[in-house]
């Protein structure tokens, strides 16, 4: 269909691009073909119909049961007439048609994913969403698969397992898909997976390379074209040699967030998730290539550079969330550059193509570190945080789902913010008695978080992201853990885990309109303009997920370690919101 | 889950019951154990293990009929099974264990050392003595957890010669570290009692089993008391096994002894 074109289209778009918003326009204005809209990750819809004056209109125009009760953090995606949406597990794939009044379900896929996959899977049983590419919808399953089906007929073209669910293998992730190849990276650190990033030919299945996230530079595809901007990133085999022994085979370093790319530079870019499953003291070294960010070529994998967010992360701060890519002047100078809002609390602003650090900026209540190094890139930990097995510490902000976790935030160039939906809270970790898993009977340590100063546990921030600030916020009483929408309508779109979706003035915050969903919100809102001409709102509704598990998993709220320690902030969630599973879509009248 | 019901059903179907009416006419209370389908030695799904052995002689004793509930021990394996009402009893928990109310600790077991019969037993966690060998240890995989002996070498600065075992994963992680002390993978296997007796007890290398002790000023145990779980609040279970247990303590014993559970003093709890 029309991605045929993709390529030039996207060269086309930067070349027309205004206002430091690099190329976003890959698809029809109208569409929404991937999780994050475009590579450049910026979740803007160029739709402006739906306007700060008229917002307060809105109404439902039709819904969609997704038949699972778990955590839906999937965007739905659109493409000509169709949207297409896929539930948590068993991962149904629905297409919708669009032409019809109400939007009735043109087919579904069921990929009947392994049972077993449940019973590993870190934080509930979600999915992030499915991407289109020449006539093909691409999806994961929790078990570990890759799968093509056909967008018309839901018909499956291909599957390829990529991963081993016996050994904690799960994917959850948004694939996308760049000219030939489809990426797509693996979850499960805790329980020991060793992180990959794999691209498979769209056309066939086939794995075409795979590079891993720890161990020799021949297995994490490190070449001669490595140039990572800082020298602590410089040496022979750092996969290898920042662990001890071969503590690296099962060193984690996930990749379960989200992929940009830059077709103008031809580089990938990707976060990788925290070290496992040892603790910090048994792993000594900065354990690369954890918790940081890799430049990668997308044709045959090889690294261009990497930067380390959270060196030898000692609080679980996966470095996976999303980086988008922007144009912009900095201090003074027009800079391609990459931004990136980190569990560790600052929003980084990187020189895409060095690797360079040009600021990192605390969005959040920070103790845990002081800032970053800008001559030499490194995180500045406070020793006063660090958890040691036998103390109690308290007061680590932020908490191990960090800042921001994996809710990704959208870019408008109209105001040249940053929207960023986000948590704020802090914990404390406590040694107690004694744990038992598997037979085997230790130490543990509870973790337990709870509100951090000013009491709101979320918080929705627009960040200016050339001044490095602030520029509004609005508090909410849960984390907001579901996605933000920026429209060219100067209205930003969020939803909150008690279940409102928000409609705010892109300028100032100031609130405009709020639907109230059956459940909590912790999906990805997106706009397309439908057959009609009109432009409408998605969003799935149905809470969970790390931060909801609490009652999509039924958890006791009476034991506040209960999720790693997520219960405790969360007691009084299950008195605001039940399960479910609906897709909602709004336009005007 | 109740898997009786069909069961009797078929069993009855020629007395054309129903099954609510079959259970109905079943008079012995029922006894509900939950437990891992496949981590012996401990249990197994064809009752192989000595918490299936204990499990029975206690439901035999107190005169009732024994059912299972199986679920993998890993995390939420308290809020699957007695947290979702699957079941009454949980045959072995350490006593400390404050998710359930338990029984007085029938046994004590010890992290112990495993190693190739006539190499030098492990002598302790003097840094001098550590880094000349390489050692095994069990790897938990939750935030900031570590195996007591595994954080004790660590403390002492041995992590380049130490291999962790995913205690999640194809196989017992104790059968995985016994395996690769016999193949000659590790020197030292620094695992949980219960298991490395079984799987050393079965290694056609012939191994030695030792307690080890845990370094001075480490504030994590190496010993832990071993009791049933039963459900907060039912006291009534709970006294019914505590007796039990008094009664039957030889023939526990005689089902450890069976199984090679290493076992240590520690106050006679």
């Amino acid at each position: 269909m029309r991605f045929r074109g993709l390529v030039l289209h996207a060269l086309l778009a930067a070349a027309a691009m205004a206002g430091g918003w690099a190329r976003a326009q890959l698809a029809n204005d109208g569409e929404w073909p991937m999780a994050a809209r475009d590579y450049a990750n910026t979740r803007y819809s160029p739709l402006d119909q739906i306007t700060t004056a008229n917002v307060r209109q809105l109404k439902v125009a039709f819904t969609f049961d997704t038949g699972v009760d778990r955590g839906q953090e999937a965007a739905p995606i659109v493409v000509g007439n169709t949207m297409y949406i896929v539930a948590p597990f068993p991962n149904t794939l629905y297409a919708l048609d669009l032409t019809k009044p109400g939007a009735p379900m043109k087919w579904k896929f069921e990929p009947n994913p392994d049972a077993r996959s449940q019973g590993v899977a870190c934080c509930d049983l979600v999915n992030r969403g499915v991407a289109y590419a020449d006539g093909r919808i691409f999806m994961n399953t929790l078990d570990g698969q890759s799968i093509a089906v056909d967008a018309a007929s839901g018909k499956e073209i291909w599957r390829t397992k990529l991963g081993d669910i016996k050994k904690g293998e799960t994917i959850t992730m948004a694939p996308i898909v760049v000219k030939d190849k489809l990426l797509v990276g693996n979850s499960g650190g805790e329980l020991g997976v060793r992180g990959w990033l794999v691209a498979l030919d769209t056309r066939s299945g086939k794995e075409a390379w795979r590079a891993w996230s720890t161990g020799p530079d021949s297995e994490v595809l490190i070449g001669e074209d490595f140039k990572p901007f800082y020298a602590a990133d410089r040496g022979k085999d750092l996969g290898k040699t920042t662990w001890p022994g071969e503590a690296w085979k099962i060193g984690g370093g996930n990749v379960w967030g989200w992929i940009s790319y830059d077709p103008q530079a031809d580089l990938i870019y990707y976060g990788t998730a925290n070290p496992g499953p040892w603790n910090p003291e048994q792993r000594p070294g900065a354990n690369k290539w954890t918790a940081g960010i890799f430049a990668r070529r997308p044709s045959d994998g090889q690294a261009r550079w990497f930067y380390q967010w959270s060196p030898h992360d000692l609080h679980d701060y996966d470095g996976v969330n999303e980086n988008i890519l922007l144009d912009l002047p900095i201090k003074g100078r027009q800079r391609k550059v990459l931004v990136h809002p980190d569990r560790n609390g600052y929003v980084y602003v990187m020189d895409r193509l060095s690797g360079q650090v040009l600021s990192a900026e605390p969005f959040v209540h920070i103790t845990t570190s002081e800032g970053v190094d800008l001559s030499t890139g490194q995180l500045k930990y406070n020793p006063q945080k660090q958890p040691r097995t036998g103390q109690t510490i308290r007061e680590i902000c932020p908490v191990s789902p960090g800042g921001k976790d994996w809710q990704p935030s959208s870019w408008s160039p109209r105001t040249q913010l940053l929207y960023i939906p986000h948590q704020n809270l802090c914990q404390d970790t406590e040694t107690y008695d004694v744990s038992y898993i598997a037979g085997t009977p230790y130490v543990g340590v509870d973790n337990k978080m709870y509100a951090g100063p000013g009491g709101n546990r979320g918080v929705f921030t627009a960040w200016d992201v050339a001044k490095g600030r602030k520029r509004w916020s609005i508090p909410e009483r849960f984390p907001v853990w579901s996605g933000a929408l920026a429209t060219a309508g100067d209205v930003v779109f969020y939803g909150t885990m008690d279940g409102w979706f928000k409609a705010v003035d892109a300028r100032n915050g100031n609130p405009l309109w709020q639907f109230k969903t059956g459940s909590g919100i912790i999906g990805q809102p997106v706009a397309y303009r439908g057959p009609d001409g009109k432009q409408y709102v998605a969003i799935l509704a149905g809470v969970g997920g790390w931060a909801g598990a609490i009652v999509s998993g039924g958890l006791d709220p009476r034991d506040g370690t209960g999720a790693k320690g997520f219960v405790n902030a969360m007691k009084d969630l299950p008195s605001y919101t039940g399960k479910g599973g609906t897709l909602y879509v709004f336009a005007l009248p | 889950m109740s898997s009786r019901c069909p069961e009797f059903r078929l069993v009855l179907a020629a007395l054309a019951m129903g099954c609510s009416s079959a259970q109905a006419a079943q008079q012995a209370p029922e006894l509900r154990v939950c437990a891992d389908p496949a981590n012996l030695p401990y249990s197994q799904r064809d009752e192989s293990g000595f918490e299936n052995r204990i499990a029975r002689l206690v439901a035999g004793d107190l005169g009732m009929r024994l059912s299972w509930f199986w679920q993998e021990q890993t995390r939420g394996f308290v809020r699957k099974t007695m947290g979702a009402g699957q079941c009454d009893v949980f045959i072995g928990v350490p006593a400390g264990f404050d998710k359930v109310l338990r029984t007085r600790p029938y046994y004590r077991s010890s992290y112990v050392a495993v190693t190739r019969h006539g190499d030098p037993p492990f002598a302790g966690f003097a840094p001098e003595r550590l880094h000349a060998r390489r050692f095994g240890v069990q790897l938990i995989g939750n935030d900031l957890a570590a195996s007591p002996p595994g954080y004790a070498l660590a403390r002492a600065g041995a992590v380049d010669n130490v291999t962790g075992f995913l205690v999640y994963g194809d196989g017992p992680a104790g059968q995985r570290m016994v395996d690769a002390v016999a193949g000659g993978g590790i020197d030292v296997a620094l695992v949980w009692g219960p298991q490395a007796g079984w799987f050393a007890q079965r290694s056609a290398v012939p191994l030695d089993v030792v307690p080890v002790q845990a370094p001075e000023g480490l504030a994590m145990p190496f010993e832990f008391a071993i009791a049933m779980g039963v459900r907060p609040g039912d006291t009534r279970l709970r006294d019914r096994l505590d007796e039990v247990l008094v009664r039957r303590k030889a023939d526990i014993d005689a089902i450890l002894d069976a199984y090679a559970v290493p076992r240590v003093g520690g106050g006679g709890r």
